[in-house]
């Protein structure tokens, strides 16, 4: 376990990735190889089940620790970590171990059919074995959440530079459902799939923020505009009689939209699509978060597939009959994916994102103004002669977004932050009137600079109205600007309406809290917007 | 009931018998100081009362001000009050302030810590029957691991930035945490550089006997080329700003008790956070009370309402004292502690 506990040290000390990239190739060669092979599977989501609940730690923790649980409670959400606290609250260790990060695995996994004392005394005596880095790792064995600041891309690249491996390779033998104990670290590295090049995906276009709107891009007609849709990119392969659903982050999540596996009724083999998952009923986006409900979810129950059902809107065509076409102008390519689109029924989850007519920029910023209503975020200028590029190659895709919708609402509670911000208020619930009431309708946590998070910590110490817990109410003084990107209504708020990435935007001294907006102006925006 | 040797004003902790305030935040005519950390030792008073050893510092930060020493242990009869200085420990002259009136004895403790360093006087429990206490750490996640292991933790960084032909920029605050860190790390491994906020502090220290090493300040027209394989002394609020890009690809270090905590540690933009705390950690905090003796403590900056609770079920008579004191904050710019 010190390896792999020097291992995790070594990557959280450091925001570098060559530095991170260099201790995770140094352990890959030299950890003992069923280690090696359970990092993999650590760092790629394949966590061992829990045998422990946290309860049980939570209580074994304070009752080793001396402490009443109410104060270990009280301590874990200012540290924000489980396996955190209970490693920082324990005494120092009395023994130590020699084992390894695959002993210590099969320790915990063997508790699943241990009874509750035999669980607690396991727990305990390592514990008590372990210093405060290691138990902090075991912890986090137990409790899962392992976010060790590397991406499987990250640890795809170590392990090439470990193992001599091209990185494509690796990546596709690292996908699948493999498990430490169906496999062995060198069959997992060293045997070649022949299918690996089928499910390979091209390197995404990415398009940058067009700041200061579109003059800048010159003639209006060498350009082609489409709304810019709020789901997730992805990219479609059909190849080989299979299909291949990829994220920008070069993850596969073919299984979490089945519906896509209509590429294989739909599409012809040798094509490969770019374009933006949505979830999508009536011939209209669904807001996101309905998507959202999706994303985390492996499998996908019934009932979800019904009320989300997902479909990809394309925007751009990369292989056509087999043949790579990125270096064709963008125009043919628009031109050959609406072709292939043609043909398939309407209720296929297959549509090219409309393109948007417009002869002047003007009339284009018409038409972006209207985004909001079509579940957009903006609108996408493409240049009609450009090839698809690789990475982030600044010119030929723009981004023109909306300005944020922004709302002037009262601050009514605070609550102090975690970690290095436990000292400040930070966490902030806001209101608007109705009528001469405040009615709660958003929390938000950024976008003050650290000046004002003190200036405002030194206020709401002196003007605290009641203490529940950790929140206070305070007087209704101060009026902030709230901006968001989108409202819905909302069952769960008293308010009836839910923010998308609400934040601080301004803090209006200049606003007599009487001035503050009012819930029917928010009633208003949900209508407009909604 | 008589009135209480201490009382809570919007002042600041105020003894009636002896009409002077202890660490106001608000002018007054007579006040008491426990040490020269800007949030107990603020401008503006009548005059003021404090250690030998910390007066030069107040002086330098507070400019012309009416001022006394005191030495540590020696009483003073101020009204019908008699108080006296004693060691906490926390920076160099810091004090706890123990006020006697008619047989009833309050302390107040100002910042302190119970680990040793090299330079503060270490701290010393006092008997009293009213213990005013800090708590900044006071939760039972905060433990100090021994500091020479933290020095050594420094020294191998250190080390390292060298070896890698970089500068090594520790962050630490200009009063107190810089000139402990001057005495802990290895000066054999490389030149130590100063920011003008920390050779400022050095300076008004060497003059009054307190033996730090050597120091190079950082001038406009200083070439890390001429320093190789240095570390640099800055207050926090100079990390990320452009008085660090004279140095080049540096690597950045931070000491706090707060880098005790993994989040903290990652969100604050250095690369390395070091254990090492002017304060008290929970189990000095817990031992400090339990040394006085004292059957009431009143608890100040930090998770007071937490500690306050735990102190109760320990079976004090424990009580939340809302005061202006900073504790050891993270924020840029901040030079409170
Ligand atoms: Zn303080
Ligand atoms: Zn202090």
């Amino acid at each position: 376990m010190k390896r792999f506990a020097a291992l995790f040290t070594a990557l959280d000390q450091t925001t570098k990735t060559t530095a991170k990239v260099t201790a995770l190739a140094e352990y890959f060669t030299d950890a003992p190889k069923p280690d090696r092979l359970w990092t993999i599977a650590l760092l790629s989501g394949r966590r061992p089940k829990r045998t422990v609940t946290t309860t049980a730690l939570r209580e074994w923790a304070a009752e080793r620790a001396g402490i009443p649980l109410w104060l270990f409670e009280e301590s874990y959400p200012i540290v924000g970590d489980l396996a955190e606290t209970i490693a920082l609250v324990l005494p120092p260790p009395s023994a130590t171990s020699d084992r390894s990060l695959t002993d210590w695995i099969g320790d915990i996994r063997a508790l699943a059919t241990a009874d509750e004392p035999a669980r607690k005394a396991a727990i305990l005596a390592a514990w008590d074995a372990l210093p405060t880095s290691e138990r902090f790792v075991f912890n986090k064995l137990i409790t899962g959440g392992f976010r060790m600041g590397v991406s499987r891309k990250l640890m795809t690249r170590a392990l090439a530079k470990a193992t001599g491996v091209d990185e494509p390779a690796l990546a596709h033998r690292l996908m699948g459902d493999w498990t430490p104990d169906s496999t062995t670290f060198d069959d997992l590295i060293h045997t070649p799939d022949p299918t690996a090049n089928l499910s390979r995906p091209y390197p995404f276009y990415l398009a940058y923020q067009l700041d200061d709107g579109p003059d800048v891009l010159g003639d209006p007609a060498d350009w082609a505009a489409e709304f810019k849709w709020d789901g997730i990119r992805g990219q479609l392969i059909r190849r080989g009689g299979a299909h291949h659903l990829w994220s920008r982050g070069e993850d596969l999540m073919t299984d979490r939209f089945p519906e896509l596996a209509a590429a294989l009724d739909f599409l012809p083999d040798g094509t490969v699509l770019d374009g933006e998952v949505l979830a999508w009923t009536d011939n209209a986006p669904l807001p996101f978060a309905a998507l959202q409900k999706r994303i985390g979810r492996k499998t996908v129950p019934k009932k979800l597939l019904a009320e989300a059902p997902v479909i990809l809107q394309a925007y751009d065509l990369l292989e056509d009959g087999g043949t790579d076409i990125r270096e064709r102008p963008f125009a043919h390519r628009r031109a050959r994916l609406e072709a292939l689109l043609a043909g398939i029924p309407q209720n296929a989850p297959f549509r090219a994102s409309p393109l948007l007519p417009f002869d002047t920029w003007d009339a284009l910023a018409e038409t972006r103004a209207t985004a909001r209503a079509e579940g957009a975020e903006g609108v996408m200028l493409k240049r009609r002669d450009a090839p698809y590029r690789d990475g982030r190659k600044k010119g030929d895709w723009w981004k023109w977004k909306l300005d944020p919708l922004v709302i002037d609402a009262v601050m009514i509670y605070a609550q102090s932050g975690h970690g290095r911000r436990a000292n400040l208020f930070t966490d902030f619930t806001f209101a608007v009137w109705s009528g001469n009431d405040l009615v709660p309708f958003t929390k938000a946590y950024s976008g003050l600079t650290d000046a004002e998070f003190r200036e405002i910590t030194a206020w709401v110490r002196k003007n605290t109205l009641e203490r529940f817990g950790p929140v206070r109410r305070v007087t209704p003084e101060h009026v902030f600007e709230i901006a968001f990107e989108g409202i819905q209504a909302s069952t769960r708020h008293k308010s009836g309406i839910a923010l998308r990435f609400p934040r601080m935007s301004r803090w209006r001294h200049d606003k007599p809290v009487q001035e503050a907006n009012t819930l029917s102006d928010l009633q208003a925006m949900l209508e407009t917007y909604g | 009931m008589a009135i209480p040797v201490l009382t809570h004003t919007d002042r600041g902790l105020y003894c009636p018998a002896g009409d002077f305030h202890i660490d106001p935040w608000r002018p007054v005519d007579r006040a008491l100081i426990t040490h020269g950390h800007a949030d107990h030792a603020r401008p503006g008073h009548g005059a003021y009362l404090a250690t030998h050893t910390a007066l030069p510092v107040m002086r330098h930060r507070l400019g012309d001000i009416t001022a006394d020493g005191i030495s540590f242990g020696e009483t003073r009869r101020i009204g019908d009050a008699t108080v006296s200085f004693h060691p906490a420990g926390h920076v160099p002259g810091s004090a706890q302030i123990r006020v006697e009136v008619a047989g009833e004895v309050w302390v107040v403790s100002g910042d302190y810590k119970t680990d040793r360093d090299a330079l503060s006087e270490p701290f010393e429990p006092v008997s009293c029957h009213s213990f005013i206490t800090e708590c900044t750490f006071g939760l039972p996640v905060f433990k100090w691991p021994d500091p020479s292991h933290v020095a050594e933790e420094i020294n191998a960084w250190w080390r390292t930035n060298a070896a890698d032909g970089r500068i090594a920029v520790l962050g630490a605050y200009s009063l107190g945490k810089a000139q402990r860190l001057l005495a802990a790390v290895d000066a054999e491994i490389g030149p130590i550089l100063t920011h003008g906020a920390v050779e400022a502090t050095n300076r008004v220290m060497r003059g009054q006997g307190i033996p730090l090493p050597d120091t190079i300040p950082v001038t406009p027209d200083t070439n890390p080329k001429d320093h190789p394989g240095a570390l640099v002394l800055a207050p926090p609020s100079a990390l990320g700003t452009p008085w660090m890009r004279r140095f080049g690809p540096v690597s950045t270090g931070f000491a706090s008790g707060w880098m005790g905590l993994r989040g903290v540690r990652r969100r604050r933009a250095a690369d390395r956070g070091f254990v090492m705390s002017d304060h008290a950690d929970w189990d000095g905090l817990n031992s400090a009370i339990r040394e006085t003796g004292a059957s009431r403590v009143f608890v100040t900056h930090g998770y007071t309402a937490i500690f306050r609770r735990w102190l109760e079920e320990q079976g004090y008579d424990a009580h939340v004292l809302e005061t202006e004191f900073e504790g050891e904050t993270l924020d840029a710019g901040e030079e409170d502690a």
